[in-house]
């Protein structure tokens, strides 16, 4: 079973980066070629798009059920991944139309939840604390642009 | 050798300056701080700082940089040894023994003679700095275009391939780096290149964004509820923290070797600390009279790779500083963090900037020094610190990651940059991608290829240019040895896994 996965690692990792190179490709190519001696715009990025689709082919042809390196493979953590990119994103949607104080507590809470060791009492202390922090570090101490608060 | 030590004299001038001294003793501080939190390195702390170096002069920027890398190693080997912690992976070595080492009551002498070997290293490798760096950057004046865009190709191939894991996927990291460093306005035409009309884009993916997405945010999504991190009741004092002259006995010599090993591997580009470390293990197993006592708690095992990262960590600065190669990622942040501030890295660097590369080396003494001098009083609060648990610290670094990145630029387009490198990085990291490579490869893209083009513009499209100028010829055999070697690596272990997997269905 655990043979299985490493073989399948491979085979993801030959699609993502043959997907990778075909699309590097693909766009550029519509950026001006040149020639060898006057390089366009677009000569060494389709020369990357085609070394990472022959990677991708190699890993392919290559990929072997044997276990190499440090394999850990562990279900996917939805969860923690869910509440740290939203964490992230929030951050950058509060932070366009609410403000610092918004921003940080909102992102801070949301990223707290993704460890299931964090109650809802915990991340919300947390993100209060880091509120304070912030807004003294950031707003009074080094006067960051973003403001406090900044309605719409 | 008279004109060195002049200048080394220049360079403390320089570091000894109230306000290079005063971000210089910041950077150590705070990576001190950060690398014995548990789960951060020295790539997060420095990328957390990274933005701060926007709004300072050059010397005290890249000053506190390195202060934070050193600073940090110091700060890891504390996690390693007292809660068998790595936060940086070239402290996985010093676990192996240094953790036993507590368990048996014997942690803060462990410290100690980590502590003593890595000044004893880092002073080496200072050493070798302040005598060989003059002597490359007189070949390195030799190099034309075609020069260096081969020597970057020897560094990116090495660091992709000696890497732990798979070389094919180290190589796929750095063409994906290449091509991320390919993003935004061509510098020669003016084209904006795969911007897809986002104006955010059209000045390329921004540094820090990039490197906290891959070692922030990346990093946290792979750890979540996966690390658990039991609070140690270690109790570490700074009387405990002097070792026996038995243990000073045991450690001389393996500190020496360590010493050399580091020192070896860090004039090759491209080898990462964390190899050096587990060769420096290897090699004082191997010639122990008791190999047995290793894993146990040998402090040779302690002794050895601590002065092999700290040794290395020093040389490594020399192609850095010199050819402008990098030899690991946090290399390559220095070195990005030097091209944001205008200043080229290359050969000319150590003649045109003296006042960066001297003080650099001078502050990288006193840095030591004061490591040494801060650690022991303060072992009890790092001790304290390392029981912040993981749940608390990552939605912190997180907001302080955010803020970081917006400040830079006060766009919070780069901080939904973080959050697509962090996804990106994520998904490589599960696959068992390396990620230091993707930096390298980000960092050099666009020297490489404004020199590649310009060298073939020199020699009108003749791809041999490469071959026929001698010393960009040595450099491409250089190349072609690597790549034979990882071909005659892989034909070697795949004679050796066929019947080994034949039989492991038959088990089946």
């Amino acid at each position: 079973m655990k043979s299985l996965r490493k073989l399948n690692k491979d085979r993801v990792s030959a699609v993502l980066l043959i997907v990778l190179g075909v699309a590097i490709v693909v766009q550029g190519v519509t950026y001006r070629m040149g020639t060898l001696t006057r390089m366009g715009a677009g000569f060494i990025p389709v020369v990357l798009g085609v070394l990472l689709t022959l990677v991708g082919v190699a890993i392919g042809v290559t990929a072997e059920p044997g276990d190499f390196g440090d394999a850990h493979s562990a279900p996917t953590e939805w969860r923690g991944w869910l509440c740290i990119v939203g964490g992230v994103f929030s951050f950058v949607l509060l932070g366009m139309y609410g403000g610092l104080v918004p921003a940080t507590f909102v992102s801070v809470f949301v990223a707290a939840l993704g460890d299931r060791g964090n109650s809802v009492r915990d991340a919300a202390l947390l993100a209060l604390a880091l509120v304070v922090a912030g807004s003294l570090i950031f707003s009074f101490g080094l006067h960051l642009q973003l403001p406090l608060f900044a309605w719409g | 050798m008279q004109h060195a030590l002049l200048d080394l004299w220049y360079g403390f001038g320089v570091a000894l300056q109230p306000s290079n001294l005063m971000w210089s003793v910041f950077g150590i501080l705070i990576g001190n701080l950060i690398g014995v939190l548990p789960g951060m390195g020295p790539l997060t702390t420095i990328s957390m700082l990274l933005p701060l170096t926007y709004v300072i002069p050059p010397v005290p920027a890249i000053l506190m940089l390195a202060g934070i890398f050193y600073g940090s190693m110091y700060g890891g080997a504390i996690g390693a040894i007292l809660l068998n912690l790595p936060s940086h992976p070239p402290h996985a070595v010093t676990c192996i023994d240094g953790y036993p080492m507590t368990q048996r009551g014997r942690g803060g002498a462990a410290l100690g003679i980590a502590m003593m070997s890595s000044f004893f290293a880092a002073s080496v490798g200072i050493l070798m700095m302040v005598f060989l760096s003059p002597v490359l950057e007189a070949v390195a004046f030799k190099f034309g275009p075609a020069e260096i865009s081969s020597i970057m190709m020897l560094g990116l191939l090495a660091g992709a391939t000696m890497s732990r894991g798979s070389p094919l996927k180290g190589v796929a990291m750095t063409v994906l780096g290449l091509f991320v460093g390919a993003i935004g306005t061509d510098v020669i035409s003016g084209t904006a290149r795969y911007t897809f009309g986002i104006n955010e884009l059209s000045d390329g993916v921004d540094l820090a964004a990039l490197s906290l997405g891959l070692f922030g945010i990346a990093d946290f999504l792979v750890t979540v509820n996966r690390k658990e991190i039991k609070a140690n009741e270690a109790k570490v004092r700074m009387r405990d923290m002097r070792p026996t002259r038995l243990e000073m006995k045991q450690a001389f010599f393996p500190m020496l070797r360590g010493t050399a090993v580091g020192a070896l591997f860090g004039a090759m580009p491209g080898t990462g600390p964390t190899i050096t470390t587990f060769i420096a293990y290897a090699l004082e197993r191997k010639i122990s009279k008791t190999p047995e006592a290793f894993g146990k708690g040998a402090i040779a095992g302690v002794a050895a790779p601590e002065a092999a990262a700290h040794s290395k960590t020093q040389v490594d600065f020399i192609p850095t500083m010199s050819l402008g190669i990098p030899g690991d990622a946090v290399m390559a942040l220095l070195l990005g963090a030097l091209v944001i501030k205008g200043i080229q890295p290359g050969p000319q660097l150590i003649s045109e900037h003296p006042d960066i590369f001297w003080g650099l080396i001078a502050s990288f003494w006193i840095g030591n020094v004061l490591l040494m001098v801060l650690n022991v009083p303060l072992i009890g609060v790092w001790v304290r610190m390392l029981q912040v648990p993981y749940r608390l610290l990552y939605p912190s670094a997180l907001f302080f990651i955010a803020v970081g990145v917006y400040s830079t630029h006060n766009s919070l387009f780069d901080v939904s940059e973080v959050a697509v490198f962090g996804i990106v990085g994520a998904v490589f990291l599960a696959l068992d991608f390396p990620a230091a490579p993707l930096v390298l490869g980000y960092v050099l893209g666009p020297l490489l290829e404004e020199n590649f083009r310009r060298a073939m513009l020199l020699s009108r499209g003749e791809l041999s240019v490469f071959v026929t100028r001698p010393i960009s010829a040595w450099i491409i055999a250089a190349c072609a040895l690597l790549i034979a070697a990882q071909l005659y690596a892989y034909a070697r272990r795949l004679r050796k896994v066929r019947p080994l997997l034949a039989e492991e269905l038959l088990a089946e």
